[in-house]
């Protein structure tokens, strides 16, 4: 059994460690909002944040992120930077089937709390690794667009 | 302006002309039938259930006011599942606040046609479920009129209440639900839809999707993420080569993985493809993990069968060896021959262009989660064609249709690959194999999803045109050389069939005395699919990228060499082109109309600033389509180094598809279409090797990503007029887009780019 911190909640895994978080998370804690696309971290849509940077948990043992603090897309509602990404997604009708989603959201508030006010070039680089086939990609950039602007005036404040 | 129900059934019942159908045999084996029917039905009356325009099967209302309406397509990303609740609730008059949207399990009797594919569900349900608002509203009202005691024209149905206008009296919803449901339902002839003008949902951008918060907060539900108590995993070592078996196999190391439960036979597939499964060995485990563990230490030899010769690049001299030959004739008008023999050689053009087999490669793999309790069973998947996944596990399981539950969820992208209820079956399989009650989550892997799938065709086009001394194009010949989708339904079916030739190649509108359309009879060695816009894209993808190169032969405009060779606005009956297939539609309800045509090529072209001066290196490209009864055009442009490094600075993506129900999602398909058409224009290719696919993942099947993707995509609506009938949004955008980046590529660099995908231009 390996122990797990997840969105702030200790969580119990059973059976062997060098199953992928991905798995850990959807198939034996149900939660499911941490999608598979590829299993070989080339689209993004596992994308969970360790200790705040994003990372592909298709590729990522439990063992190595035993201690350290895991969140996924279903604990960005209590992230300050989370809720603004969640709600400029909604105001931009970002989705269309929506499963790369989360995935994308999940980069993308881990672009912002690095780099609060990111460049056209630097949200190339942060997001490339998260695919969309349905191709909301202009979307996406400009909901990060407004969602840096909207952290630059809330810090203000 | 008032629209009457003047779209009437009518209508669909007149004329004739044979029609595809996909139809669904009793043994839930898929055939392709030509049905030469004397009663020809158009439309949605051609379709399996038809439409159902029965207010109490779409509507209920709380005695609280919520108003629940059945959403009975299947959500795959292009808002279908919100737009015709809305289309509903817009007639009732019902505050969207308080819908709520439920999804319809798979039942054609009950809910009319369920099968999303095709770009159909506003253009067949636009209609009925305007019927349905109105009829539940004319029951509200009614339901108050009587309580009243007052004439019913006194009284009127205003946003979620009825009104009696003279004394102020009023009505929520939920007080008159017992009652309306009790009222007549009005017969079509009585029922009055709303003016235009008193829309406040349909065509006015109010309304978000209702499943756009859940996706944002990781709660929306797709087909990945079915849960049950006591679910096990499972995925399948399937025959790397179409029509190939299991000749043996070892599992004992594969049961030797922690958390392995079983291993169970898939039944090889047995003559044409069908929607069977492929076959092969399914490893059941704990979690999907321990299955993957698990099918990687099974020890299987396949017999590959015959098709362990196809080769990508062998195939390829055979399609073009094959396009250089006469073929069939499906179009044939004035003499091209003559007209190629008379002009000289410096005014004849001739061009092959290949588009490759493509993958789906939707972000959610196929997934079905089967569950048997005796003799009934339910399904909970994401699938574009709901019935089909029950009659194919009826079939499976010996068991009545009724008998088969199946629920369906949201699809994370279907593009036409979750048309085909092969992974339900596989499901069924499985769970049948498990104790009574095992949920049984079957999942396919993106190795899976990529090397197993219904393929997109693999095309040689060959195109010919003369140009004669006013610089006026004589003839046209086109000739396709591609392995037809019928291929998956009748063994040994060859080359493109009517419906194929009818997506761009067979109804060219151009203004050209002589026009022969051919088709090579080419063999199939894979399974061969429908992809979004299906064989629009290699057809559109020559003939627009060949356009191109006769206005440059002809010194010309490229815009106003198209407007000429299109000619004036006018109807053109299709079937007066060979095509008697137009997407299965009226030809009088639908005809060719150039004058669309030329309204979505002129707001293209004036979106980019057509004809402005461009930077060295930069180039625009024009192309357009007629598909799935709309008409689009794209202008792309691109920025070329001198390293022949492509880089996509804009696209403008046009449509005239009719009325525009949710105009913000159609403008969504248009964007997202342009991001698939550069996809398949610039990266995405499979090939086969010793008949096995080549590619298995994301890194060597490409498709576009954020760095690559145009920052500008500029979208134009044209011409929402609500006395046409509807016309497909889904598919339409793509195919307009690959040619229009190759005429740009041409305009910036002089190379001519005449086979996919791009990569670089040297
Ligand atoms: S599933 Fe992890 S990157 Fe694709
Ligand atoms: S919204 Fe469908 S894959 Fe991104």
């Amino acid at each position: 059994m390996t122990q797990l911190q997840i969105n702030g909640q200790t969580k119990d895994v059973e059976g062997s460690d060098d199953i992928p978080l991905l798995w850990a998370l959807r198939d034996e804690l149900g939660m499911t909002g941490t999608k598979f696309g590829c299993g070989m971290a080339m689209c993004g849509a596992c994308t969970v944040h360790m200790d705040g940077s994003a990372i592909r948990s298709c590729v990522t043992p439990i063992s190595a992120v035993v201690g350290r603090a895991i969140s996924t897309i279903e604990g960005m509602e209590t992230d300050r930077v989370g809720q603004v990404v969640q709600q400029v997604w909604i105001e931009n009708n970002v989705a269309q089937c929506g499963y790369c989603q989360a995935g994308q959201i999940m980069t993308a508030v881990s672009l912002l709390k690095t780099t609060p006010k990111p460049s056209e070039e630097q949200i190339d680089q942060a997001m490339s690794g998260n695919i969309c086939r349905c191709g909301t990609y202009p979307r996406i950039r400009a909901a990060i667009q407004q969602a840096a602007g909207q952290l630059a005036q809330g810090a203000q404040l | 302006m008032t629209i009457t129900s003047g779209l009437s059934r009518r209508v669909f019942l007149q004329g004739s002309l044979a029609a595809l159908t996909l139809a669904v045999t009793a043994k839930g084996l898929v055939t392709a039938a030509w049905a030469d029917d004397a009663a020809q039905k158009y439309g949605a009356d051609s379709m399996p259930g038809g439409t159902v325009d029965d207010p109490l099967v779409f509507v209920s209302i709380a005695e609280d006011g919520t108003v629940t309406i059945v959403a009975h397509r299947a959500e795959m990303g292009t808002g279908v599942r919100t737009s015709l609740p809305m289309v509903v609730a817009d007639e009732m008059e019902a505050r969207w606040e308080q819908v709520k949207v439920v999804q319809a399990e798979a039942d054609e009797t009950r809910y009319g046609n369920q099968n999303v594919d095709g770009s159909r569900s506003v253009r067949h349900f636009l209609m009925p479920m305007r019927r349905v608002g109105a009829a539940a509203r004319q029951m509200l009202e009614a339901a108050a009129a009587a309580r009243w005691s007052v004439p019913v024209s006194e009284v009127k149905a205003v946003q979620h209440e009825v009104v009696h206008e003279r004394t102020g009296r009023r009505f929520g919803y939920g007080e008159l639900a017992v009652d309306a449901a009790k009222q007549p339902v009005p017969m079509v002839d009585a029922l009055k839809l709303k003016a235009r003008e008193d829309f406040r949902y349909i065509g006015k951008d109010r309304v978000r999707m209702v499943d756009l918060e859940a996706i944002g907060k990781g709660q929306a539900i797709y087909g990945m993420d079915k849960r049950l108590p006591g679910m096990v995993y499972a995925v399948v070592a399937r025959p790397p080569v179409v029509g190939g078996k299991v000749r043996r196999f070892d599992a004992s190391k594969a049961l030797a993985v922690p958390g392995v439960i079983k291993v169970v036979e898939i039944p090889a597939m047995s003559g044409a493809p069908g929607f069977q499964p492929l076959g092969g060995i399914a490893v059941v485990a704990r979690n999907t993990w321990a299955a993957r563990q698990g099918r990687s230490a099974l020890q299987i030899e396949w017999d590959d069968g015959a098709n362990v010769s196809y080769d990508s690049s062998t195939y390829r001299q055979t399609l073009q060896a094959a396009a250089r030959k006469a073929g069939k004739v499906v179009r044939n008008q004035g003499d091209v021959a003559k007209a190629w023999s008379k002009a000289p050689e410096a005014e004849r053009l001739v061009a092959e262009y290949h588009v490759p087999h493509l993958a789906h490669a939707s972000m959610e793999p196929p997934v079905a989660t089967v569950q048997i309790k005796g003799d009934k069973v339910e399904a909970w998947t994401s699938i574009q064609n709901p019935i089909a996944a029950r009659d194919a596990v009826a079939a499976r399981l010996q068991l009545k249709p009724e008998n088969v539950k199946v629920n369906v969820l949201l699809l994370g992208g279907g593009f036409g690959r979750k048309s085909k209820p092969d992974f339900v079956d596989e499901a069924a399989i499985v769970a049948r194999a498990m104790p009574e009650a095992t949920p049984v989550k079957l999942v396919w892997t993106r190795e899976d999803d990529i090397q197993h799938d219904y393929l997109h065709t693999v095309s040689v086009e060959r195109l010919e045109a003369a140009i004669d001394s006013r610089g006026q194009v004589s003839s046209w010949l086109h000739r396709s050389a591609a392995p037809t989708i019928a291929s998956l339904f009748t063994e040994g079916a060859m080359g493109e069939q009517l419906f194929e030739s009818a997506m761009s190649a067979i109804n060219m509108p151009y203004l050209i005395p002589n026009v022969r359309v051919e088709t090579a009879e080419v063999p199939a060695h894979a399974r061969i699919g429908w992809f979004r816009s299906v064989a629009n894209i290699p057809h559109a993808f020559a003939a627009q990228c060949f356009i191109a190169e006769l206005a440059h032969r002809a010194g010309k405009d490229h815009r106003q060499f198209a407007l000429d060779l299109i000619g004036p606005a006018c109807q053109i009956d299709p079937g007066a082109m060979g095509d008697t297939w137009n997407y299965t539609e009226s030809p009088e309800r639908y005809p060719y109309d150039t004058g669309r045509l030329r309204g979505v090529i002129n707001a293209a072209c004036e979106g980019a600033g057509w004809g402005r001066t461009l930077p060295e290196g930069h180039g625009l490209g024009l192309a357009f389509c007629y598909s799935f009864l709309s008409y689009t055009a794209a202008v792309v442009e691109v920025a070329v180094d001198d390293q022949g490094a492509v880089r996509v600075l804009s696209v403008d993506m046009a449509i005239d598809c009719g009325p525009q129900i949710n105009p913000e999602r159609i403008r969504a398909q248009l964007e997202g279409g342009a991001i698939m058409g550069l996809s398949l224009a610039m990266s995405s290719e499979i090939t086969f090797t010793n008949g096995r696919v080549v590619q298995s993942n994301f890194h060597d099947y490409e498709v576009l990503r954020h760095n690559a993707s145009p920052r500008t995509i500029r979208t134009h609506l044209v011409n929402d007029d609500h006395n046409l009938p509807p016309g497909g949004v889904g598919e339409p955008p793509v195919p307009p887009v690959a040619p229009a980046l190759c005429n740009a590529i041409f305009a910036a660099t002089g190379k001519r780019v005449r086979s996919l995908p791009v990569r670089t231009v040297v």
